[in-house]
């Protein structure tokens, strides 16, 4: 006596063989399944599809279950793990863009990802990374109160839009970079694609609210320098994954920290102060998956630390003859930390400007020293860093 | 020598399917080699002459080439066949509130069929309906002519002349009632099958008259050895739409021989006789 399944009314026009593979599923090959309905289709249809799927007919009603369905899943293997703890160091080819932990059927095209192994792209804290940042992220349109009122003497409007014309250009480097390499990493380790993602996205709103500020009120965007322009090149031409991450992450928005934090304390007006505020809270992010990344590739490749110095060298090397920061930039921030043209202010804008220098210095330093180098190197390597601070 | 296999390029999926086989077979010490054909008949003609050694055949490019085959006094041979080429079975249907109920209620009506030379979609249903006694008139939708109905086209539009009701039944193997209701080319539930053909073979791959015996039990054996368990195979399989290869076997083309000498497509030896049929 077979096995018997009654569709009832349904045919497999709509959805009956989903009932009839079900039933299959639950017997060994070879055996039969008897199925009925009052489908007038039914037997015509099931004729058919059983045909398709590698499932013997007969008696018009009967199909004897076939081999090919379990054949499919044969050699088919799990993509490592759901959990960031289960991921593998080294993601099959024909993985793919499955997602993690699926049960991978065998065959398909392989797919090249650049970074294919773990230790080159992974760091233990981009899970958490990635949820704070999907549970932070901020609505240009609400964030800001666009329409707080001030009013601002002319220059010191106008430093206000070099300053914001300055960080733009330097947002949209930080937009590109992990936007470049999100294409380049196995889907595998899904939480660095997740950072970087959001990394793009987190740029992106900066690059927003900073030219909305420059132009807030009526003037035109400020320059921009060659010098600066030329650094931020060399940003885009790093085409390894770590080294991008070290110059960008960890010693660019390193840096931009203090910027930022500058900002906050003496922009002139409250949107100002604003937008760098929320600004530096993305960046402190970027800078802790670049600081975590390297330190987990570091602690297992006793090499890299002589590949990121020369990084920096070389880096130097290429922009000695060229000009690093604007003028216009570092005399608008003299400028926004003085508040005016008084001779006594100007000095004390001066000084912070100064200041702020060596809070940067002393940033990068910290960094790198926690990223292995010593002292004296850590100061060395910091002082090449480029002057136009991203 | 190069074993060379004709195949009809009915689709461009075919240049595909035989890269990859032949690809295997190469890597298995068989070299294979395959030429594509635009249509059934010079492929038919090539394999007889010799000019290719196997032929990836329909069902009526068979019976052409047992017949030209036995009309010279040589054999052909049905080496193997797909398991989805197995009992299939054609299906008249008309439309679910349409007063006909049964196939004498056809005579006299308007029935859509595919290609002229399609097996499935006009010469077996027609011949269903001749053998009943019944006399209808036939609107054709040639659709790819030549590839014996390998192209879906004209099966799809007799079954969409059915729903706009220009004709009173329309002519499609079992499979395609079903796809064509699933995709909504028929409404589902708004067709009602009329009548069923007894089930048939389709293709196989002919082994023609000049091939040695162990040459083709290589072939055959290499073929009929291939697993669906090979994700490389499988996804050939796929394309070419079967779970396994089977031995052939010559039993199911009664129905079909019958239709031809029904409809003069073929005379008995093997010569085109069908009017309007121009591949």
């Amino acid at each position: 006596m077979p096995a018997t399944i009654d569709l009832e009314d349904l045919g497999l026009d709509r959805g009956g063989h989903l009932l009839v593979e079900r039933a299959l599923r639950e017997l060994p090959v070879g055996d039969e399944l008897a199925v009925r309905g009052r489908d007038p289709a039914l037997n015509v249809h099931l004729r058919a599809w059983a045909r398709d799927q590698g499932h013997a007919f007969r008696d018009g009603s009967v199909v004897v279950r076939g081999s090919a369905p379990a054949l499919r899943w044969a050699g088919a293997e799990r993509a490592g793990g759901a959990s960031p703890g289960e991921i593998v160091d080294h993601p099959g080819a024909t993985w793919g863009v499955a997602a993690r932990g699926a049960l991978i059927e065998t065959g398909g095209p392989s797919v090249h990802f650049d970074y294919q192994d773990r230790d080159l792209v992974w760091a233990d804290l981009a899970p958490r990374l990635y949820a704070q940042a999907a549970a932070n992220q901020w609505d240009p349109a609400s964030a800001v109160d666009w329409d707080a009122e001030f009013t601002l003497p002319a220059d010191v409007e106008a430093a206000v839009v070099q300053v914001m014309t300055y960080l733009v250009e330097n947002e949209q480097v930080a937009l590109i970079v992990p936007a470049r390499f999100l294409g380049r990493i196995h889907p595998h380790f899904r939480e660095v694609l997740q950072v970087l993602a959001v990394q793009a996205a987190d740029e992106a709103r900066h690059i927003e609210v900073f030219s909305k500020r420059a132009v807030l009120r009526g003037l035109p965007p400020g320059v921009s320098g060659a010098g600066g322009r030329a650094s931020l090149s060399t940003l885009l031409e790093e085409p390894d994954f770590a080294l991008a991450s070290f110059l960008l992450s960890v010693l660019g928005e390193g840096t931009f920290l203090n910027l930022l934090a500058f900002l906050e304390v003496h922009a002139p007006d409250p949107i100002s102060r604003r937008v760098t505020q929320l600004a530096r809270q993305d960046e402190s992010r970027h800078v802790a998956f670049g600081m975590a990344h390297l330190e987990h590739q570091g602690s297992l490749d006793p090499g890299l630390q002589a590949r990121l110095r020369g990084a920096v060298e070389r880096r130097h090397d290429v922009l000695m003859d060229t000009a690093g920061l604007n003028q216009g930039v570092f005399d608008a921030l003299v400028l926004l930390a003085a508040g005016s043209w008084r001779p006594a202010d100007i000095a004390r804008g001066y000084h912070a400007v100064e200041e702020l220098q060596q809070a940067m210095d002393e940033g990068r330093q910290r960094r790198l020293v926690r990223l292995g180098f010593p002292h004296d190197e850590a100061a060395a390597l910091s002082a090449l860093h480029t002057r136009n601070f991203m | 020598m190069t074993f060379t296999l004709g195949a009809v390029a009915y689709d461009p999926k075919v240049v595909t399917i035989w890269t990859g086989f032949r690809d295997w077979f190469l890597r298995h010490d068989f070299a294979l080699d395959y030429l594509l054909y635009s249509h059934y008949e010079r492929q038919v003609e090539d394999l007889l002459s010799g000019q290719i050694q196997a032929a990836w055949n329909s069902p009526l490019a068979w019976v052409r080439a047992r017949r030209l085959a036995e009309a010279r006094g040589a054999s052909v041979r049905a080496l193997a066949m797909r398991d989805t080429d197995r009992d299939l079975t054609s299906v008249v249907v008309v439309r679910t509130d349409s007063p006909l109920r049964s196939v004498a209620d056809l005579s006299g009506k308007l029935v859509g069929v595919g290609a002229v030379d399609s097996p499935q979609a006009r010469l077996l249903p027609l011949a269903l309906l001749s053998d009943a006694g019944v006399e209808v008139n036939v609107r054709r939708f040639d659709v790819g002519v030549g590839l014996h109905g390998d192209h879906i086209g004209g099966e799809r539009d007799a079954a969409r002349a059915l729903v706009a009701g220009q004709v009173d039944a329309a002519c499609m193997i079992d499979g395609n009632h079903l796809l064509f209701t699933r995709e909504g080319t028929l409404p589902s539930g708004g067709t009602r099958v009329i009548a069923q053909t007894r089930p048939f073979d389709h293709c196989n791959m002919t082994i023609g008259p000049a091939v040695d015996g162990e040459t083709a039990e290589r072939f055959g054996e290499l073929l009929l050895g291939m697993s669906y368990a090979d994700p490389e195979l499988r996804q050939l399989f796929d394309l070419e739409g079967l779970t396994r290869w089977c031995d052939g076997r010559t039993t199911g083309y009664a129905p079909l021989e019958a239709a031809v000498d029904t409809f003069d497509f073929y005379d008995r030896h093997g010569q085109v006789h069908a009017r309007d049929y121009r591949p």
